[in-house]
């Protein structure tokens, strides 16, 4: 078995005295997509964070986090983005009063020659309202431009947290489409509600409870034990049913039933010394 | 209607003053959450600087070419003293923001205690070149040739710091920091080195208002940056944190309410006003004229 692109050992992050992620551990195959699933709450972006040392100044973390060989968590944020570890955030973040030619232009590394190429034949969108400003785009538009960032650059990991988001069903599948094919050449750790997403791009799949991790393997595998789904996830059967069959024909829709129940986090009422 | 030009014209020259001096104290606020009460002792090291170097320093003087030098001095002297303090004390205090108040209220007063230390707590005549104690009669109006300096120099900082902002990498990543910092980060970028170049930005900025301040009032005072420095944070707050473009609207709006109060009201009252006007600004748009928010 080849080597893990991104190893996670006993992390724990507490912010503003809650302990969010108690001691979690898995590992990003070096191909493929995999996905981080749990209800809302359980510290799935905040395991991305941590990753990318993004976790805010009050909180504290501890355990190993490594990209190949590479410590992440004694680095600055900026080092680990140059050093190839690619990051999506939730609700987008593109710079609304930038234009879109100029929020790109920010995602330029010194020393290597951007991609525009890439980014636009994966978005001919973004070429065309390069002198619009961001923050008059559509959600989709926004999301297409926030991937399309850390695209211009080659990464060895891409951490994507929920790109589809708020967006129409439409454009979730041309999200989908585009982290699908990105993923044939980058490995990518994906944070998704969507269910339909999930069973489309994810070949491995991490599941997080209470800010433990409840369950690792294979993502078609889990989908397919509606017990199993309904228990870790709280989403119904009939998705649990349906068969994995080619990507291509696995179209994800974004209904209700497709996503991951919103609950409480539970997280945030676990006992402080993560027992 | 002599007066009415008079009034704005020296109104102006009052708002390029709080405009120099508030427009780097927005940036860095923007940009880097800092509110520094240090800078007005950027100010006042501009001042004392370039009063020093007219008398001492080789090739810089009081008048002609010799004063430029001094005021190049004396900007460049506050332009150090703003990196010096953000690299220094500010770096190690991000996001810790009652320990940078502590720290850049401590440092503006031992600043100004030092300054009186030095050369004495009493107004000293500043040197300056002969044309700016005259006046220019614009539309019938004597205006101060100092006051038209200032409106002069404000306007050149307005012009060039918007192409800054508007034409250079580091601008782009000041415009994208004030907006989202951690974001900016997470493309990549070393945000440290967009925080010590607005400090060198406003330090230089606050240096030549300090220069070019004391010329307009004929001296230099260790208290100088301090009663400046109220009148620019209330301009900050008025145009809105980060906003280039809404401190100097601000600026203008505070300058012409002071002197026209002043002058048809009672002493004083403009200042009564000012206060008024930013309670206005507070209730109904909080987050001032142009929001938080670098406009190129």
């Amino acid at each position: 078995m080849s080597e893990p692109v991104l190893t996670v050992e006993d992390l724990s992050v507490r912010i503003a005295g809650l302990h969010i992620l108690q001691g979690v551990s898995f590992t990003v195959a070096p191909t493929g997509v995999t996905v981080l699933l749990g209800r809302n709450g359980v510290g799935k972006t905040t395991t991305l964070r941590a990753a990318v040392g993004l976790t805010p100044r009050n909180g504290e973390v501890r355990g190993t986090v490594r990209m190949g060989a590479q410590s992440l968590l004694s680095q600055r944020t900026h080092r680990l983005v140059r050093g190839g570890l690619g990051y999506v955030p939730e609700d987008r973040c593109v710079f609304a009063g930038l234009t879109v030619a100029e929020n790109l232009r920010l995602a330029e590394r010194r020393g290597s020659t951007p991609a525009y190429d890439r980014v636009f034949a994966l978005f001919p969108e973004l070429d065309r309202r390069s002198r619009q400003r961001a923050g008059s785009l559509s959600g989709g538009q926004q999301q297409m431009l926030a991937i399309g960032r850390v695209l211009l650059n080659d990464n060895r990991l891409l951490l994507v947290d929920e790109p589809t988001k708020g967006l129409a069903p439409k454009v979730v599948t041309e999200v989908a489409e585009v982290l699908e094919r990105v993923a044939e050449s980058v490995p990518v750790l994906l944070v998704e509600q969507n269910l339909a997403v999930v069973r489309r791009l994810a070949r491995d799949a991490v599941v997080l409870a209470a800010g433990r991790v409840a369950w690792t393997g294979d993502a078609q595998e889990l989908l397919l034990e509606t017990a199993l789904t309904r228990s870790l996830l709280g989403v119904g059967s009939a998705e649990g049913h349906q068969p994995a069959g080619p990507a291509a024909d696995r179209q994800p829709t974004g209904t209700a039933v497709d996503r991951v129940a919103d609950h409480p986090a539970t997280a945030a009422s676990a006992p402080e010394d993560g027992s | 209607m002599d007066a009415i030009i008079l009034l704005t014209l020296t109104g102006l020259g009052l708002a390029a003053l709080y405009f120099l001096v508030a427009s780097g104290l927005s940036l860095v606020f923007g940009l880097a959450d800092v509110l520094n009460f240090a800078h007005g002792l950027f100010l006042g090291v501009g001042a004392y600087a370039t009063w020093w170097a007219a008398g001492n320093l080789p090739g810089a003087g009081p008048d002609g070419l010799g004063f430029v030098v001094a005021v190049a001095f004396g900007v460049a002297a506050g332009t150090l003293m703003a990196v010096l303090v953000e690299l220094v004390l500010i770096r190690p205090l991000y996001s810790r923001t009652i320990e940078q108040v502590l720290v850049t209220v401590g440092l503006s007063l031992a600043g100004v205690a030092l300054l009186q230390a030095t050369w004495g707590a009493d107004a000293r005549p500043f040197p300056r070149p002969a044309w700016t104690r005259e006046v220019t009669s614009i539309f019938g109006a004597q205006v101060p040739n100092g006051g038209l300096l200032l409106i002069v120099a404000a306007t050149l900082v307005l012009g060039g710091i918007l192409a800054f902002l508007r034409w250079t990498r580091y601008g782009l990543i000041i415009r994208a920091g004030v907006e989202n910092r951690e974001m900016v980060t997470a493309l990549g970028i070393d945000v440290r080195k967009a925080f010590t170049l607005v400090f060198a930005i406003g330090g230089a900025a606050a240096a030549l208002a300090g220069a070019l301040g004391s010329v307009y009032f004929g001296t230099v005072s260790p208290q100088q940056g301090g009663s400046l420095l109220i009148f620019a944070f209330i301009v900050v707050v008025i145009g809105g944190m980060g906003s280039v473009v809404g401190s100097a609207y601000a600026a203008v709006a505070v300058g012409l309410l002071q002197q026209f109060v002043n002058y048809y009201g009672t002493s004083g009252l403009g200042d009564i006003c000012v206060v008024a006007l930013l309670a206005v600004v507070l209730l109904l748009r909080p987050q001032g004229i142009a929001g938080k928010a670098v406009t190129a």
